[in-house]
């Protein structure tokens, strides 16, 4: 297990040196994505002003507050809670993020499936796992809330992030195949017939 | 002849509703109830798994880290739910006081600000609101206790709501068909629910009443047991059986999938043998306000 310190954008030589199991820390820039963000992106085919290539994207929707543009927040917003959601009802945006996006790495909870491993190896990119549901830490990474594109879908805007140490989050699915997601599945399924049989429903 | 007055009554008006279901929302947002900070040691102290007990230090540190900066748990607002349980000798404008309950939610979500996480369903417009049709979920119920009104917050978060599952069984599935289930959609609902989760089980009644009783459990307080004695048994069964799959907190491995599961049954018809599952997750946030004629008390 390493501990690696990827600043963003970052090559796809750097995402190839990370192992499922290993421990990450971004920093400088980040983007949020949602559902709806990529249903119009991809389904609908609206393009982002932003440059995503090389970056690193958050399942997300944050809660925000309303402000005066400020230097660091120009985009008119402060963060009031950055969390992040369950990816896996974002699976079969992996790939078109990567293919037509150039986008590296994707952070998330609960882990993606076969597929995005499949893009991942292919293309090199990479799932990093952040702790669903510890948001106010989460919150503490994120420096300031940059640019904002596709706001009418607010929450589930394309936000920019500036990060500060975001992190550690765990590599969860890497680009050489291995995911610790697909290891816990596994193991879950070897131990489900001792389980019921314990119960007497086999 | 001796006339005996009858009880006063406890009268509650509707901008007290609204005032007390603006602040239980933002506080369940912000604040664990004790029960799941305990169960959280519990776990951590019997935790083996090394990548498991540093998410498990996570979770503890960033309920520290809401209460130290007031902020959120976690980002999702959820879905919200009020439970209102009516007293006897309450008086009270039960229509007011759905309009009240909204009013708080909107008030909270605007005046926070809180994200709406609240669309109408087919549109996929968000009013912003944390409102829309039959939403905030409100439940009404009428019990004992006299002059006293309690209501109940439970912002309920999407990724555990995602994992519901319902099956009308026959009778002939019998009980091991109803355990099976559970294990399974355990299995399913994996790291997408935020384990460390409470399983709700609710077993019997008809289908909608059925998934109403997965609900009522995975959100009551840990530590308590299922009223029904055969329903208390199937809980220790099946937390013991879910915490042996080895999924894991956020589904990464691990001992502890579950605080608990907590069971509620009902009864159903001879030829039903419904089963549903509703899965809180380890942000189970809750927030209560009891009105009594002595004032109102703020808890969990």
């Amino acid at each position: 297990m390493t501990h690696h310190v990827l600043h963003m954008p970052c090559t796809e030589a750097e995402i190839r040196k990370l192992r499922a199991g290993d421990t990450v820390t971004l920093q400088d820039t980040l983007f949020g994505i949602r559902d709806a963000t990529q249903i119009h992106m991809f389904d609908r085919g609206r393009r982002t002003r932003f440059d995503l290539n090389g970056h690193a994207v958050i399942h997300t929707a944050p809660n925000v507050r309303k402000i005066e543009p400020t230097g660091t927040n120009q985009a008119g917003y402060e963060a009031v809670c950055i969390g992040t959601t369950t990816s896996d009802r974002m699976e079969r945006f992996t790939r078109p993020l990567m293919e037509r996006e150039g986008v590296r790495i994707i952070i998330g909870k609960g882990g993606l499936r076969e597929e995005s491993a499949r893009a991942f190896q292919e293309l090199g990119g990479c799932y990093l796992a952040v702790i669903g549901g510890a948001a106010a830490l989460e919150t503490t990474w994120i420096a300031a809330i940059e640019d904002v594109d596709m706001d009418d879908l607010n929450p589930e805007s394309l936000w920019r992030f500036a990060i500060k140490d975001f992190g550690p989050l765990i590599v969860g699915m890497d680009s050489h195949g291995g995911s610790l997601h697909r290891d816990v599945q596994a193991s879950v399924e070897t131990r489900r017939a001792a389980v019921l049989a314990k119960l007497g429903a086999a | 002849m001796s006339v005996i007055p009858p009880p006063e009554k406890l009268r509650v008006t509707p901008d007290a509703i609204e005032e007390a279901a603006k602040l239980l929302y933002i506080r369940a947002l912000k604040i664990l109830p004790d029960d799941i900070k305990q169960g959280f040691f519990r776990l951590d102290a019997s935790e083996t798994d090394g990548l498991a007990k540093s998410v498990l230090a996570t979770m503890i540190e960033n309920i520290a880290v809401a209460e130290r900066t007031e902020n959120l748990l976690c980002q999702d607002t959820g879905i919200p739910i009020f439970n209102v349980q009516i007293g006897r000798d309450v008086e009270l404008d039960g229509w007011a006081l759905k309009q009240a309950i909204a009013r708080g939610t909107e008030r909270a979500t605007r005046e926070h600000p809180l994200r709406s996480s609240v669309v109408h369903p087919i549109t996929r417009v968000n009013a912003h609101t944390s409102c829309g049709a039959h939403v905030p979920v409100i439940n009404i119920d009428f019990v004992e206790a006299p002059r006293t009104l309690r209501l109940e917050m439970i912002p309920k978060g999407s990724g555990s709501e995602n994992g519901s599952f319902l099956q009308m069984l026959i009778p002939a599935d019998g009980l091991s068909g109803v355990k099976r289930f559970v294990v399974d959609a355990a299995i399913k609902a994996g790291g997408k629910v935020c384990p460390p989760t409470i399983l709700g089980v609710g077993v019997g009644g008809t289908s909608d009443l059925c998934m109403h009783l997965a609900k009522v459990a995975a959100t009551r307080p840990l530590g308590s047991v299922c009223a029904d004695a055969e329903g208390a048994k199937l809980e220790v069964e099946l937390s013991e059986a879910v915490n042996s799959l080895g999924i894991g907190p956020q589904g990464l491995g691990g001992d502890s999938t579950a605080f608990a599961v907590h069971v509620e049954v009902a009864a159903t018809h001879i030829t039903m043998n419904p089963v549903a599952v509703n899965v809180q997750c380890h942000s189970a946030r809750r927030a209560s306000a009891t009105f009594t004629p002595e004032g109102l008390v703020i808890g969990f």
